[in-house]
C-alpha cells in the first residue's frame, strides 16, 4: 500500500543534523517579542539532541537578541544595556555608551555576565560626545514621557574620532520598548531605530526612521500584528543642546504620527478592511435562508427570493 | 507532540505552512497527528470537467489525488477510490450549491466546497471549506488590501437519528491575514488562526442541511466577531500599553 511506502520513505530520508539545526533555527528567529526562551524551550524537546540544539541556539539568539533589540540589566546597578548592532563591541559585547561600560552578554540567557569600563578607542571624542550625550538626555526624557517601560540609548556609528568641525559623523538612536505578560497570553514589542547623519557640508542633518510594532495574543487561538514604518526628515546642524532639542521633537512628531495612523487602521479595520475578507452580514443584510433551501428547486428559489439569479 | 503544538501557538500565523512542514520533517512519527491537529492554509484545483475551482483537504484527498465536489472525479484520476454512498452523494450536491450562494453573499467572491462521507457509527461527516482572497488583486471589491486571506474549514461530525433527534458537533477553523500599506503608515499585518466546537442537539425535520448551515452560520459570524472585537483588539490594546496615545500621556503628566 501506498501508506506504506510513504512511512519508509520517511524513515529512509533521515534528516542530516545540518538540516535540523537550520530548521531550529528557523522556529527560534521566528520566535514573537519576548518569547524565544519558550520557543527554544520546545525546539529543545522536539530535537531530543542537545548538540543539534546548542548549535542552532548560539546561531540563532545573538541575531534575535539585536533584531529585537533586547534590554538586558547591568549587574552593578548601572542601569540596562540595550543588544543591537550598534552597540556591539564583539559577539557577546555591548557598549552602554551612557555609562561608558562595555557588558559581556550570555546570548542564550539573555543575562550580563560581566562589565568592564569600555577602553578609548570605543568611545567617541570629545567633540561627538558633546552631541551624543545632548541628544541622549534630551531622548531619555522624551521616552520617559511617552513610553512607560521604555529603554533608549544613543550611538554614534560613524565619524567617531571627528575633533571639530568640518566632518561628517554618525548618531543612531534606538528606541526599545517591550511588555511581556504571558499570564494575559500577550505579548508586545515597540522598537525604533533613527539614523540621524550630520552633514558638515551642507551644514544639515538627515534623519532616517524606522518603527516597528508587534503584538501576539495567544490566548485560545495565535492573532499577531507586524507593523513597520519608515520615514525621513531634516535638520540644520545646531549647537548639541539646541540640535538635541529639534532632533527629538523630530523623532516625537513622527512617532506620535506613527501610533495616530496606527490607531485609524484599528479603527477602519471592522468596517471596511475587515469586510473584503468577509462581511458581518449577507448582501441582503438579513441572515441565509437556510429553512427554504430543503424545497425541490433550492437554488432557483433562492435566487428568486433574494433577486441574485446567477 | 505537546511542544509541536506549543510552537503552532507561537509561530507567526502567517508561517503556518512553512512551520508545519518543518515539524513534519522533524517528528514524522507524529506526522498524522500533525496533520489532523494543525490547519494549513487550503489550496485549490481545477475541475477538468466542469472548469470550476475546488478546495483541497484531508477529507477529499486518496493518495495524491483529490475528489471534485462538482464532477466527482479524482484529480488527477485514480481508479476504485472511495465515493459517498448515491444518497450521500446526493446531500453533497445540494450542499454544493446552498453553500456556494451563502458564500457568495458573506463573502462577494471565493471558493467553497463541501464534502461528505460516512463515519463508522451509523452518522456521516461533512466538511464545508471558504476560501477567500479577500486582497485588491483578488476578491477584495474595495481594494483596501495589500494582502488578504481567508480560510474557513468547519467540520460536522453528524450522529445517527434518535427519535427524530439527531446530535451534530461542529469544529471551525478560521486562518487569515491581512496587510495594508501605504506611505503615510507603512504596512500592517494582522494574521491569526482560531479553532472553535459547537455541538447541538437538532430536530431532522427542517433536514440536515438547514441545521448545519445554520450552526455554520452562527459560527462563522461568532469567530469573525471575536477575532474582529476581540483578538484584533488585544493586539491593539498591547500598542497603547507600549506607547499609549497622546491623551493619555497628557492627562498623567498635566506640566508637560
Amino acid at each position: 500500500m501506498l501508506e506504506e511506502d510513504e512511512d519508509f520513505l520517511e524513515s529512509e530520508t533521515q534528516l542530516t543534523d545540518d538540516q535540523k539545526i537550520e530548521i531550529a533555527k528557523w522556529f527560534l528567529l521566528n520566535a514573537p517579542a519576548g518569547e524565544i526562551q519558550y520557543v527554544a524551550k520546545d525546539v529543545r524537546a522536539i530535537l531530543k539532541d542537545e548538540n543539534v540544539y546548542k548549535k542552532a541556539a548560539e546561531e540563532s539568539f545573538p541575531s534575535y537578541n539585536k533584531s529585537h533589540l533586547i534590554c538586558i540589566e547591568l549587574p552593578n546597578r548601572s542601569g540596562d544595556v540595550l543588544i543591537t548592532t550598534f552597540s556591539e563591541v564583539d559577539k557577546d559585547e555591548y557598549l552602554d555608551p551612557r555609562t561608558a561600560q562595555v557588558a559581556i552578554v550570555d546570548h542564550v540567557k539573555q543575562v550580563c555576565k560581566e562589565v568592564r569600563p569600555a577602553r578609548d578607542e570605543e568611545l567617541p571624542s570629545a567633540f561627538v560626545e558633546e552631541y551624543r550625550s545632548a541628544m541622549d538626555a534630551e531622548i531619555m526624557k522624551y521616552v520617559s514621557e511617552a513610553y512607560p517601560k521604555g529603554v533608549c540609548s544613543v550611538y554614534c556609528t560613524k565619524g567617531k574620532d571627528v575633533e571639530e568641525p568640518g566632518f561628517d559623523f554618525e548618531l543612531v538612536v534606538v528606541i526599545s520598548a517591550a511588555r511581556h505578560s504571558p499570564q494575559n497570553f500577550c505579548n508586545g514589542s515597540w522598537r525604533s531605530i533613527w539614523n540621524i547623519e550630520f552633514k558638515d557640508e551642507i551644514q544639515s542633518v538627515e534623519v532616517r526612521g524606522m518603527m516597528q510594532v508587534g503584538a501576539h495574543y495567544f490566548e485560545e487561538g495565535n492573532v499577531q500584528l507586524d507593523a513597520k514604518h519608515e520615514c525621513k526628515d531634516t535638520t540644520l546642524i545646531q549647537s548639541p543642546d539646541d540640535s538635541a532639542i529639534s532632533l527629538v521633537n523630530i523623532i516625537r512628531h513622527h512617532e506620535t504620527e506613527y501610533l495616530a495612523s496606527l490607531q485609524t487602521s484599528y479603527l477602519k479595520l471592522p468596517d471596511t478592511t475587515f469586510k473584503d475578507l468577509r462581511r458581518k452580514l449577507p448582501v441582503t443584510r438579513t441572515l441565509f435562508p437556510w429553512h427554504n433551501t430543503a424545497q425541490f428547486s433550492l437554488t432557483r428559489d433562492i435566487e428568486k427570493e433574494l433577486g441574485i439569479g446567477k | 507532540m505537546e511542544a509541536a503544538m506549543g510552537l503552532m501557538r507561537r509561530i507567526p500565523p502567517k508561517h503556518t505552512e512553512t512551520a508545519l512542514s518543518a515539524l513534519l520533517s522533524l517528528l514524522p512519527e507524529h506526522s498524522s497527528d500533525l496533520l489532523s491537529q494543525v490547519d494549513q492554509p487550503l489550496q485549490v484545483l481545477c475541475d477538468m470537467v466542469s472548469g470550476k475551482e475546488f478546495i483541497l483537504c484531508e477529507y477529499n484527498r486518496d493518495a495524491d489525488s483529490y475528489r471534485s465536489p462538482w464532477s466527482n472525479m479524482y484529480h488527477p484520476p485514480l481508479e476504485d477510490a472511495p465515493q459517498p454512498s448515491p444518497e450521500l452523494r446526493k446531500l453533497e450536491v445540494e450542499a454544493n450549491e446552498v453553500f456556494a450562494i451563502y458564500r457568495d453573499q458573506y463573502y462577494e467572491g471565493g471558493i467553497s466546497s463541501v464534502y461528505m462521507w460516512e463515519d463508522e457509527n451509523e452518522g456521516f461527516v461533512a466538511c464545508f471549506l471558504i476560501k477567500k482572497d479577500g486582497s485588491k488583486t483578488g476578491h477584495g471589491r474595495r481594494g483596501y488590501l495589500e494582502e488578504g486571506a481567508w480560510d474557513a474549514i468547519h467540520v460536522i461530525e453528524v450522529g445517527p437519528e434518535e427519535e427524530e433527534i439527531v446530535h451534530y458537533c461542529l469544529t471551525s477553523t478560521v486562518m487569515l491575514t491581512l496587510t495594508t500599506d501605504n506611505e503615510s503608515s507603512g504596512s500592517l499585518n494582522l494574521s491569526g488562526s482560531i479553532r472553535r466546537q459547537m455541538s447541538m442537539k437538532l430536530s431532522v425535520s427542517e433536514g440536515h442541511l438547514c441545521n448545519m448551515g445554520k450552526m455554520i452560520e452562527e459560527m462563522e459570524g461568532k469567530l469573525r466577531n471575536s477575532l474582529d472585537q476581540v483578538y484584533f483588539g488585544k493586539t491593539n490594546e498591547m500598542v497603547c500599553t507600549l506607547r499609549p496615545p497622546a491623551e493619555l500621556v497628557q492627562m498623567k503628566l498635566p506640566d508637560t
